[in-house]
């Protein structure tokens, strides 16, 4: 049997399957979705033609991302000999530079990212190691291990590294209830936002009678600004298939479904691959490593509806009935997928599993706060350096993320807020940073853990226009179902665009609706939250409320002044001309692109306000300085 | 029974119950917009909920499962604030125009906007423009006035199993919608009316032909005549605010004289000429080993549903043109000629307590020569709207008869509008026909009872005739699966739209209350057990009408006028 030599591998081997020495030089380029995005299929055929006019017998490996998105396309070399070494923002262009240098045995420590732990090897003089670096020293790499490091498409790399130990180890030693009883000792939550214990989970599946259980993945990963699901799956796709292949074991399902969006070409492509290879080596298929586990998995596309990340609607689109959440109870555990108990849980969720049950469940509940254990991953984006996937343990203070790992605000702004949770969760601020990353703890401040989006905001950004952009989000994607949620998040959208609209914008019928509006935002919010059918209407006013808790200054200033402090809301800005510094060189009124301004030559110039559609062209047009907003 | 609390009073509960259930055995009223009775809760429309005192929260109690220690309060403020925001949201997208609303002052949206005191616009914003669906000849779809609760979806997918409509779109985009969009008559929509019946507002209407009947009325070149079905006399009462099963069949025939009816006629009588034809042609069948078994052919939403879903099993439904339809061949062919008049003027209205027959008379089939035998049809519904329209007020009218010929009926012809009434009828007619004596006391008891399928055995001479009864299509799937396959046990089969047959049809009195459906079956039952004319083969003026044109059952004329042919619409699926 193949799997026999997965496991049987001599320490040698392994050493050389985990590339801790090579024998020929090999170039890692990170071709995540992305990496592709930012430019790694012109750096991977730039590496590809370097090696090829050199004559360099070498090895081109393409992984997952290793997290660091801010700065990609990343290259790694590893030479004999040498510790492997990052390169940041090596775009087609600066690949063969960098390969010329380095293959010299020279780096440009400006380009050079970090480096692997060398071992036996020779380091990189003035390159941080993984333990150095400010963006991975903080980071606790469990579910993210592999992501960047390991071929994704190699069973071999996964196994060198400890894969599937968990899986052959479980199937030896455990039985399904004591799998289920690891579970829970582990006190591992649902990582897709809920936060349901995962064991308790498993074990309402478990109790259900009847010989049919499914086990499900939601791979939907809806939230704007999230990936976590989707590096996981490019970079490390086996370890989801292990976890998920030990739930089965543990609730009894013998069809597994990975219900993942369709967006995901390249996961899917990943998945596909490795669920073929996982059943050549029976880890997957009829009777598992020999046991009596027996599971088939099947992947289904999603269309992308952010309501079918909610477990009623995602089993509907399985059955093939549209995506539309149904009331619960009944749970799916009693009552799901095709009628049957159901486990349904996330990608990240089923990552942890293999790490819990390979070094015990202790070990991972000794790591984070009293209620939530483990690490939680998190999708880092907006206003900060180093945008990209952190993981870190659970307990970790929001500060230590964004100023810490994050690198802090860009362009040196001042820190607003950040948003946690997706469009369901809030946003913390300032006084809030030093919330730590805890289920309850971020409840108590108004957000909520949600999948792992974090959007850092800067004191440009507009809080009233964060609210509308989810807002936005959330009334196009609501499945029309019940009526708080498909009725009510419409109207709040519109009385927030009508806070933001200029009264030039609006007749005076829209300019009582404001007013009515504003007094409503609160009493509908109410309704819709505690009316709605499923967790995306009864969550969907949080964006507003948590904005309005910790921003009300800036909807009064909005709703009174007219103004939008930060400067973001277009329509309530105006353009003026200090008529002090204005020399009338009539640059502006030759850049402005409607006419808005007037004025002589050699003399103070002034903008039409009616007509100006507030480009900004005359402010980077004024040599003088001499036009203002407010 | 175990017990809960509502209102801080003890209400009992049977395990696996909802609270909306328990609640309405306690007598405590919740309203809801998209609860169907028969139907597993979807919980859309958040009208029902109710304050869950232990934890302040909203529970929506048609989906609950009641609990021991459970306690809610129906009312409380919390409660009522929600159910009015939730109908002030739909208003904010939704047409102000209930004055001219065919649902107003009967509208379920109306009522609880009234109810809940909604006295202003305190939520405005954009609404949503929608085209006017008027394709279907028989049903007419606002999709403005469409408050989404989606009960016509589950009425038309999981009652009717027939899944012309479904939600599509997202967000504030979402709709009710045919597949592709297309419109009604291009869908697989049988015309049933059942959605009619289910919706709470005015989004889904029939098709109206008052205006047609008014301006014909009006017209000194033509007669105009009306025939009505068995069921509208038996149900049009609750239109006018009288307890349901009350039948006021002598007022309302006063009432269409008055109106200026040259002739009314009752269908009755042509569901006694049916029973000859349709009897003969069973007999021809099963001793000249025709195709069997053979399927009753008097409801046309059914005939749709056979022609779209079952094209395989059309051989097996009986020629027999509806009731509706061989009245309305021998009024213009043979009583026109009988009263000296022009067929061509002859102005043939028919009221039915159905949305179909409206498609029926317009199919290319019933047309001879390019005219229709029928001009116009209405609904029980319109029928009610006529008659309030020429300020009739029932309560002042003597009650008057029918007009011969076609007015003399056997109260089996009458039990056409229940399900199971043409196969009692049937029964009756064939024991006589076969055996020479009437059936016992006439009552076929196993057809009567019970909901979904029914089955009867007869044995005639040593024939043993299978007989199986059953209504609405979700449940006739079964059986046609059956007759497709070629397994099916029965010789006759009688099948209804409609659940329960015309006495629930899509154009009768709105609602979805089983309980005024029973009370209309009982009103009908009661008919017969009083009648003295029981059979239809006893029908005196249709023994006169064989005599004097048709000739006999089945023959040549009866052939031409009284019996049709079907189309396969499978390019619909």
């Amino acid at each position: 049997m193949a799997t026999d030599t997965l496991f049987t591998r001599g320490a040698e081997a392994l050493k050389k399957i985990r590339r801790e020495t090579v024998d020929r030089p090999v170039v890692f380029v990170g071709a995540g979705t992305c990496g592709l995005g930012a430019g790694a299929a012109q750096t991977l055929a730039a590496v590809r033609e370097w090696i090829a006019a050199h004559h360099i017998d070498a090895d081109i490996v393409e992984t997952g991302c290793i997290g660091l998105c801010a700065e990609e396309p990343l290259m790694d070399v590893q030479l004999p000999g040498r510790a492997r070494i990052s390169f940041k923002k090596v775009t087609g262009e600066k690949a063969s530079k960098i390969l010329d240098s380095v293959f010299k045995g020279a780096v440009d420590t400006k380009t050079a990212l970090v480096q692997f732990d060398a071992g036996d090897n020779k380091g990189w003089d003035g390159v941080p190691t993984f333990a150095e670096h400010p963006f991975f020293r903080r980071q606790t790499r469990w579910v993210l291990g592999n992501c960047g490091v390991i071929d994704p498409e190699s069973i071999d790399e996964y196994c060198a590294r400890g894969g599937y130990e968990a899986l052959r180890d479980t199937l030896s030693w455990l039985t399904p209830d004591e799998a289920v009883e690891t579970a829970v000792k582990s006190g591992l939550r649902g990582r897709g936002g809920g936060g349901f214990p995962t064991g308790k989970k498993w074990r309402f599946a478990r109790a259900e009678k009847g010989e049919l259980k499914y086990l499900v993945c939601n791979a939907d990963e809806g939230d704007p600004g999230a990936f976590m699901d989707r590096a996981v799956i490019e970079g490390d796709p086996y370890r989801l298939l292990e976890g998920m292949t030990i739930a089965a074991y543990a609730i009894g399902a013998r069809e597994a479904y990975i219900y993942i969006r369709a967006e995901y070409p390249l996961a899917i492509k990943r998945l596909e691959r490795a669920i073929a290879v996982a059943e050549r080596e029976n880890l997957l298929g009829d009777k598992i490593l020999g046991s009596e586990l027996s599971l088939h998995m099947h992947i289904k596309m999603g269309a992308g509806a952010f309501v079918c990340g909610e477990e009623t609607a995602l089993i509907h689109s399985i059955e093939g009935k549209r995506g539309m959440p149904r009331p619960r109870p009944p749970f799916p555990a009693v009552k799901g997928l095709f009628g049957k108990p159901t486990v349904i849980n996330n990608v990240e969720t089923f990552a942890n599993v293999p790490e819990i049950f390979r070094h015990g469940a202790e070990r991972f509940a000794a790591v984070g706060t009293g209620t939530s254990t483990g690490t939680k991953v998190f999708a880092l984006s907006g206003k900060v350096v180093n945008t990209g996937l952190v993981e870190v343990a659970m307990g970790t203070s929001i500060r230590e993320i964004v100023f810490d790992i994050g690198g802090g605000i860009e362009h040196g702004a001042a820190f607003k807020a950040v948003q946690i949770g997706g469009p369901s969760g809030g946003c913390i601020p300032d006084a809030n940073l030093d919330t730590k990353i805890d289920y309850e703890e971020l409840k108590k401040v108004g957000a909520m853990m949600g999948s792992g989006g974090l959007v850092v905001m800067d004191e440009h950004t507009c809080m009233v226009d964060v609210a509308k952009f989810f807002m936005d989000f959330i009334q196009r994607e609501s499945c029309g179902k019940c009526i708080p949620c498909r009725e009510g998040t419409r109207r709040m959208l519109e009385i927030l665009q009508s806070i933001t609209r200029s009264r030039r914008n609006e007749t005076g019928e829209q300019a009582l609706q404001r007013f009515q509006g504003i007094m409503q935002l609160t009493e509908l919010a109410e309704v819709i939250r505690s009316t709605s059918l499923c967790g995306l209407g009864q969550t969907a006013p949080n964006p507003v409320l948590s904005t309005l808790k910790w921003f009300r200054h800036e909807y009064d200033a909005h709703v009174y002044d007219r103004k939008c402090p930060a400067g973001a809301c277009k329509d309530l800005i105006t353009y003026r001309i200090v008529e002090e510094q204005c020399k009338g060189c009539t640059l502006c009124a030759k850049k402005c692109p409607v006419g808005a301004i007037k004025g002589a030559p050699k003399s103070p110039h002034y903008i039409i306000d009616e007509k100006c559609i507030r480009c900004g062209a005359c402010i980077v047009a004024c040599p003088f300085k001499a036009i203002e907003t407010e | 029974m175990e017990q809960m609390i509502a209102n801080g009073n003890m209400i009992p509960f049977e395990k696996g119950e909802t609270v909306l259930t328990a609640l309405k055995r306690a007598g405590i009223r919740v309203p809801t917009l998209c609860h169907i009775d028969c139907l597993p809760p979807v919980g859309a429309c958040r009208i029902c909920v109710v304050e869950d005192t232990a934890t302040g929260q909203l529970i929506p109690s048609c989906s609950f499962p009641a609990a021991p220690g459970l306690s809610v309060a129906t009312h409380s403020v919390k409660a009522l604030k929600a159910r009015k925001t939730i109908v002030e949201l739909l208003l904010a997208n939704h047409p102000d125009d209930c004055l001219y609303c065919d649902r107003n002052l009967n509208c379920d949206l109306q009522k609880l906007a009234e109810e809940l005191g909604v006295r202003q616009r305190r939520i405005s914003g954009e609404r949503i423009a929608q085209f006017v669906d008027n394709s279907s000849p028989a049903i007419m779809r606002d999709p403005e006035k469409c408050i989404l609760c989606g009960k016509c979806v589950r009425t038309c997918e999981e009652i009717q199993g027939v899944s012309a409509l479904d939600f599509s779109g997202r967000g504030s985009k979402c709709k009710i919608s045919t597949a592709f969009d297309q419109s009604l008559n291009l869908s697989t929509c049988v015309s049933c009316g059942q959605c009619v019946m289910a919706c709470p507002t005015g989004a889904l209407t029939e098709r109206s032909s008052l205006r047609e009947v008014m301006n014909a009325l009006q017209d000194p070149k033509k007669t105009v005549v009306i025939q009505h079905a068995p069921a509208i006399s038996v149900s049009l009462a609750e239109e006018f605010g009288l307890p349901a099963g009350s039948d006021i069949m002598g007022l309302m025939t006063a009432a269409l004289k008055k109106i200026g009816f040259k002739a009314v006629f009752d269908t009755s009588f042509s569901a006694d000429l049916t029973i000859m034809e349709e009897a003969t042609e069973l007999v021809e069948r099963v001793t000249k080993k025709g195709v069997l078994p053979m399927i009753t052919s008097c409801s046309p939403a059914w005939i749709k549903f056979a022609e779209t879903f079952y094209p395989t099993v059309l051989p097996h439904l009986s020629t027999c043109k509806s009731p509706q339809q061989m009245l309305g061949a021998v009024i213009r062919h043979y009583w026109a000629g009988t009263q000296g008049i022009d067929k061509k003027a002859v102005y043939s209205v028919s009221a039915m307590p159905c949305t179909a027959k409206k498609f029926e008379a317009e199919r290319e089939e019933m047309l001879v020569k390019g005219a229709p035998d029928i001009d116009a049809v209405l609904t029980t519904r319109e029928l009610a709207k006529l008659i309030r329209m020429y300020s009739i007020e029932l309560d002042k009218l003597e009650p008057a008869a029918c007009d011969l010929p076609f007015g003399e009926r056997s109260s089996a012809g009458k039990l056409f509008g229940a399900s199971g009434g043409v196969m009692e009828a049937a029964i009756r007619t064939a024991h006589y026909l076969i055996t020479g004596r009437e059936l016992g006391n006439l009552v076929v008891a196993a057809v009567r009872s019970g909901v979904g399928l029914r089955e009867t055995a007869l044995t005639l001479n040593g024939l043993t005739l299978k007989a199986a009864v059953v209504s609405g299509l979700g449940n006739a799937r079964k059986v046609l699966d059956e007759v497709a396959a070629g397994t099916s046990p029965y010789h006759f089969i009688e099948i209804m739209s409609c659940p329960g047959g015309c006495i629930n049809g899509g154009g009768q009195p709105r609602g979805i209350d089983r309980e005024n459906v029973k009370r209309r079956l009982a009103a009908l039952y009661a008919i017969d057990a009083a009648a003295t004319l029981r059979v239809s083969h006893k029908n005196r003026a249709v023994a006169e009408l064989y005599e004097k044109f048709l000739g006999k059952p089945g023959g040549h004329t009866s052939h031409e006028l009284l019996h049709t042919t079907y189309q396969a619409r499978t390019d619909l699926l």
